[in-house]
């Protein structure tokens, strides 16, 4: 990474951090305006001390804009598979029968690998326990999620959204 | 106004009623990863639905900005939690409960 990157990355992530700022503070004088900026200082320092601003991706704050038509299409499953579970909550059955399984990730990068195990996470009735290079271990609540995740939906959607050359 | 008061009070009943059904989740499931399954519908479904219905009553300003941001960071940090709740759970050797159908 060259020099040029990482003074980008700085730059980048006090613009951030100022615009996070302004928009939580809803103050605007003098004085709290320049305290602001001293704390987006601040963290900017600390954060770059403890070798933070270094990813394997260029421009982190930009980058996760590829994954916005994603979080669409994963807040649909959410709610599709919230259904589900609320559906074998409620039979007094219960209904369940939880499985273990390995599921293969093809993401290149660890940002999109993260982004691919929070959502098997996020979408209930599925977590993933352990990643294991490009292996996910998931615990599944039952035979239809295991397998919806191993029909691998959701992993090509985030390799193509990350392989998108748009940003 | 008062349709938009309407659909943001059903949303918020909704989110509310879902959260009661989590909640009914994690004391009907049998072991610890179960409960976890169940315990997501509360992060997900209950608060998604909640702070939908307070984005909505509150119209377009800064305080629905920051509603939409305590979102993003939520969904966020919760699947996170969860992943290291149950990893060190399998890592502590609590076997999870199998069952094939």
């Amino acid at each position: 990474m060259s020099k040029y990157d990482i003074f980008f990355h700085k730059i980048s992530l006090i613009i951030s951090l100022a615009f996070l700022w302004v928009m939580l503070s809803g103050h605007y004088t003098p004085l709290l305006l320049s305290l602001g900026l001293l704390s987006v200082l601040i963290v900017a320092i600390i954060s770059s001390r403890m070798n933070l601003i270094i990813f394997d991706q260029p421009i982190l704050q930009l980058y996760f804009i590829k994954f916005i038509p994603y979080g669409f299409w994963l807040i649909f499953q959410i709610i599709k598979s919230n259904i589900d579970v609320c559906k074998r909550i409620l039979n007094p059955k219960l209904p369940i029968s939880p499985r273990l399984v390995t599921v293969r990730s093809s993401q290149l990068s660890n940002f999109a690998k993260v982004i691919y195990a929070n959502s098997i996470t996020l979408t209930p009735g599925t977590i993933s326990i352990d990643l294991d290079g490009s292996d996910i271990e998931v615990h599944s609540l039952s035979k239809i999620g295991a397998e919806g995740l191993k029909a691998g939906d959701m992993d090509r959607k985030i390799t193509s959204a990350e392989a998108n050359p748009y940003v | 106004m008062d349709i938009i008061n309407l659909v943001s009070s059903l949303f918020i009943t909704i989110g509310a009623l879902s959260i009661i059904v989590g909640l009914l989740g994690v004391y009907r499931m049998p072991d610890f990863y179960t409960r976890l399954h169940a315990a997501s519908i509360i992060d997900t479904l209950g608060t998604m639905l909640i702070l939908f219905g307070l984005i909505l009553y509150y119209g377009l300003n800064i305080v629905s900005l920051k509603l939409l941001l305590i979102l993003i960071f939520i969904l966020i940090t919760t699947p996170t939690a969860a992943h290291a709740l149950a990893k060190s759970a399998l890592h502590g050797n609590l076997k999870p409960i199998l069952k094939d159908d």
